[in-house]
């Protein structure tokens, strides 16, 4: 139920500070959330890890993942190999430190490419509307036709290569339309908002009025869901690659690992529990990211 | 008070939480309504008016608001009962009809079933049934072709048709109460008066009491018997529409008259009040109008003023009501 | 209504011509020699890639390859295996067992998954709200067959509750867990979604206004909030069925199920490329079809949608 009192009070606030003091309300909001600074600094830590993967695998052991020794093989934890050894004989933590690298990079490349084709796609047919937007909206929709998995599963199987790129190049091409849309949607309902229609009055040109009107306060819910879509996609990768289409030997990724694990987990479980950990951890990361901004930036909020 | 009051609300307090400090939405205010008379409940946005009806009504969200106070309806106390009685309660004592209709109604139910639904659960009607005596409050409220309009959807409805809507819905639960919340401020203009003069003649037919809430003089001065003006969540001046109209006794109410404009002042400048009102979480010390008001003077910085009877069935809650009284013819 | 389903037919039709075209695409068209692509890292004799080359015409020029491929699609002709063997003849008595574990999936998250988002919105901000959001939150975290994994260690192997593998004890014993395990996704999102409409609903002016009808509790919250939730729910329903669908793959491969899904994951295994693309083909046209049908059912559901 919306306060008319609220309400009343909101409308005397002085309309110029608004813009400025709804940014500065919502990082304020935002540090004031214990979800966001955990799950923001571990996906901090996760990066680092990704970027210098040397610096973390030498704390325990070798800190090799492929040296390799047979006679190690399915061992379980003991000291300095926290993990354990895999069927091979490979270290299982320096394994878990080095797959961060390939996973995430996949995961950020994947959304950074999509938000990209989104922003500008999404803004153009929604601003323009016309043949643009009904071409743009229809192959959206064809490639909504597939599902995730099964779509990047064909397109997988036909491709040769398999490597972070070609990966990732299959999941953005899966993963735009969605954003695609959003921001679309978002762009079409701002621009019913009355200061847009009194800037363009007042002669701002389209471009003025995309970038600084339009834009800043129909991104929102892209961003809240790009949050998501990284730990969709890392997920995603982890589950190509152990299906035997993603990424695959000699790259060292969770899935892999994963992969590799099926026979033999049941009777040592330390096979499955580590990756599995450290690939849901990394996921659960994202998601929650993607909650506490959703929180943060749905205008609703005033009212939950 | 006296043994035929319908309602009686008697130092209601309704506070908020809000992030900017508690927010004194009502605040101490009194009045009372009589079986079948009109009153007129007027003030600006943030007056209080709304939050006042919906205490009363029991909607309110008492996790979020304080309500303190007494509310009283042919004797049993409001205020204070269990959520699950409170809602219970106005039931078939008393209906409220709302600003937005499209709002208020169910975006994905018919609006015949709407107004049914009310009859089947309140008396056990059987569907058909239901269905036959909504559809003659349909014809009561003058929406044409009611039986084809029956199984419509709210989007598919004018404003007016969907405020006739909301006032049939109103009209099967015959209450002896009709609480408005500015159920014309959203219409035409001609829609507006259409409206009015169906509430007026459904008065007339139910005996029923109503209290209308507004912001517009004009239309509380053709609809009301007793007129009571709000401003900052207490009520500054009741009495009967002329009393008001005429020998207003609070400079609130002589600001707000002052400032219509007129067609005799063609060509002179418009008086507004000055200033505005002051935010709920900060209201002025003393008198809340002082700030404003032409004839503020010490004792109304530091003394708040109660309402008072003036005259008969006249209150006022200004220090200087009787001398506003000289001033004007 | 009428107006409404024929142009939802007539997306589908655009889709279909633009999925069959983009599968095409993948497969027939891209850099290499489309057999050898599908081969992997098989060594097929020469007679048999003269064989495919002249089953699939692919040295007939783009449309009619591409005529021929929709077709064959549209007769439910999804290809042959290298050795010569119908894709849908493979498919064909597999058919049951996947339908018997979507469903079962499908069923879990709509009734958990529903039922536990109004609990949660109806208790909101109170410790059981909480907990059902931490665990839908964490649940979704947790990749498929990770979870799977996890099932059936902990419930298959040491709690000894459920079968680990395989159907041998027959329905329902062994469809639960994994039924369960392909759901769980689902049902989480469903109740973190459900939760958030639910508590959207309850604060309109609809329902202060059913509240001012003197209208019992229950009976607003069934059939005045929780109609209005399910309309958006059901959106997401509809999305859903393609990750069940594709999580059928993994599922019945990790579970061993002798479902189409089970047919996919050891294709894969076993490179055999024309396969893969067949079975992912004919899961994409009922996905297709799932929604138009989801869609058909918004409309009946929520009027506004008729007329826009």
């Amino acid at each position: 139920m919306a306060d008319p009192q609220l309400a009343a009070l909101e409308i005397a606030e002085p309309a110029a500070g608004r813009q400025a003091s709804l940014l500065r309300d919502a990082r304020a909001q935002l540090a004031r959330r214990p979800s966001f600074w955990l799950s923001g600094g571990f996906i901090l830590v996760m990066i680092v890890v990704a970027i210098v993967p040397q610096a973390f695998a030498s704390w325990f052991g070798h800190g090799d993942p492929r040296s390799c020794n047979l006679s190690d093989s399915l061992l379980s934890s003991r000291s300095g190999h926290p993990f354990g050894f895999d069927k091979q004989g490979c270290d299982i933590y320096a394994n878990v430190i080095y797959g961060a690298r390939d996973s995430i990079s996949i995961g950020i490349l994947v959304t950074a490419l999509s938000m990209f084709i989104a922003v500008v796609l999404g803004c153009l047919s929604g601003y323009y509307m016309g043949w643009l937007d009904t071409v743009v909206s229809r192959v959206a929709d064809v490639f909504f036709g597939f599902p995730f998995i099964l779509g990047a599963l064909v397109l997988l199987t036909s491709l040769r290569s398999h490597s972070v790129w070609t990966v990732s190049l299959a999941l953005a091409l899966f993963s735009w339309p969605t954003l695609t849309r959003l921001m679309r949607a978002s762009i079409l309902s701002a621009k019913q908002m009355d200061y847009v229609l009194s800037a363009r009055s007042l002669g701002a040109s389209d471009w003025r009025l995309i970038r600084k009107h339009l834009l800043p306060n129909a991104i929102a819910p892209v961003i809240v869901i790009s949050a998501l879509t990284v730990g969709g996609v890392i997920a995603a990768e982890s589950t190509l690659t152990f299906l035997g289409v993603g990424l695959q030997e000699p790259a060292i990724s969770w899935g892999l690992q994963l992969a590799n694990a099926q026979s033999d987990f049941q009777s040592h479980p330390h096979l499955l529990i580590y990756p599995g950990l450290f690939l849901s951890a990394t996921v659960l990361s994202f998601i929650v990211l993607g909650d506490a901004l959703q929180d943060v930036l749905d205008p609703r909020r005033n009212e939950r | 008070m006296s043994a035929e009051a319908l309602l009686e609300v008697r130092d209601l307090s309704v506070e908020f939480a809000s992030r900017h400090g508690a927010l004194k939405a009502v605040r101490s205010t009194s009045f009372t309504m009589r079986a079948g008379e009109t009153l007129a409940v007027l003030g600006e946005s943030g007056s209080g008016k709304s939050v006042t009806a919906m205490s009363i009504m029991g909607l309110l969200d008492p996790v979020r608001s304080r309500t303190s106070g007494s509310i009283t309806f042919e004797g049993t106390e409001l205020v204070g009962l269990s959520r699950a009685r409170r809602r219970r309660f106005p039931g078939r004592n008393i209906a409220m009809i709302f600003q937005d209709a499209l709002a208020a109604l169910n975006p994905v139910q018919t609006v015949g079933s709407q107004i049914s639904e009310v009859l089947r659960v309140h008396q056990g009607a059987s569907h058909g049934a239901a269905k036959a005596q909504a559809i003659e409050y349909m014809d009561r409220v003058r929406i044409p072709a009611a039986a084809q309009r029956y199984s419509s959807y709210p989007h598919q409805l004018s404003g007016g048709m969907r405020q006739r809507v909301m006032i049939a819905i109103a009209l099967a639960l015959q209450p002896k109460l009709l609480i408005a919340d500015e159920p014309t401020t959203a219409l035409d203009v001609t829609v507006q008066a259409q409206i009015m003069q169906l509430l007026t003649e459904l008065r007339r037919e139910t005996g029923m009491a109503l209290l209308f809430i507004t912001h517009d003089l004009g239309v509380s001065a053709e609809v009301a018997d007793r007129i009571a003006v709000m401003y900052a969540g207490r009520i500054v001046e009741t009495g009967t529409a002329a009393e008001v109209y005429l020998h207003s006794r609070h400079p609130y109410t002589r600001g707000l008259l002052d400032s219509i404009p007129r067609a005799a002042q063609k060509g002179q400048r418009l008086t507004p009040i000055v200033g505005s009102p002051p935010p709920l979480t900060a209201i002025p010390r003393g008198c809340s109008f002082h700030p404003r008001c032409p004839r503020a003077a010490e004792v109304c910085t530091t003394d708040r003023p109660e309402l008072r009877e003036i005259s008969a069935a006249h209150c006022s809650a200004c220090h200087f009501a009787e001398e506003l009284a000289d001033a004007r013819g | 209504m009428g107006r409404y389903t024929l142009r939802r037919l007539f997306q589908l039709i655009i889709v279909f011509v633009g999925v069959t075209l983009l599968i095409y695409f993948a497969v027939f068209t891209l850099p290499g020699d489309p057999i050898r692509n599908l081969a992997g890292h098989q060594q097929l004799p020469p007679t048999t890639i003269n064989n495919i080359r002249e089953k699939y015409h692919l040295d007939d020029p783009f449309w009619e390859q591409f005529g021929r491929y929709i077709g064959g699609v549209l007769h439910g002709n999804f290809g042959t295996d290298f050795y010569g063997n119908s894709v849908w003849g493979l498919m064909r008595e597999r058919w049951p067992v996947t339908l018997r574990l979507a469903s079962m999936a499908w069923l879990f998250e709509l009734v958990f998954g529903i039922g536990l988002g109004v609990v949660a919105a109806l208790r909101r901000r109170k410790p059981s709200d909480r907990l059902i959001l931490m665990l839908a939150v964490g649940v979704i975290a947790v990749p498929a067959f990770v979870a799977a994994y996890l099932a059936q260690l902990l419930l298959g192997v040491h709690a000894g509750i459920f079968p680990i593998a395989g159907i041998s004890d027959g329905w329902p014993r062994s469809y639960i867990l994994p039924a369960l395990v392909l759901g769980a996704f689902g049902f989480a999102s469903v109740s973190r979604l459900m939760r958030s409409s639910m508590t959207e609903s309850l604060q309109a002016d609809y329902v202060r206004t059913a509240i001012a009808k003197g209208l019992p509790w229950r009976r607003i919250v069934v059939r005045h909030a929780m109609r209005n939730s399910l309309v958006t729910v059901l959106t997401y329903v509809a999305l859903d069925l393609g990750y069940l669908l594709g999580g059928t793959v993994v599922i019945e491969g990790v579970f061993n199920l002798p479902g189409v899904g089970q047919l996919l994951f050891t294709s894969i295994q076993q490179q055999q490329g024309p396969v893969v693309v067949g079975v992912a083909t004919s899961l994409i046209m009922i996905f297709l079809v799932l929604n138009l049908l989801v869609d058909l059912l918004y409309g009946v559901l929520d009027p506004r949608i008729r007329v826009g």
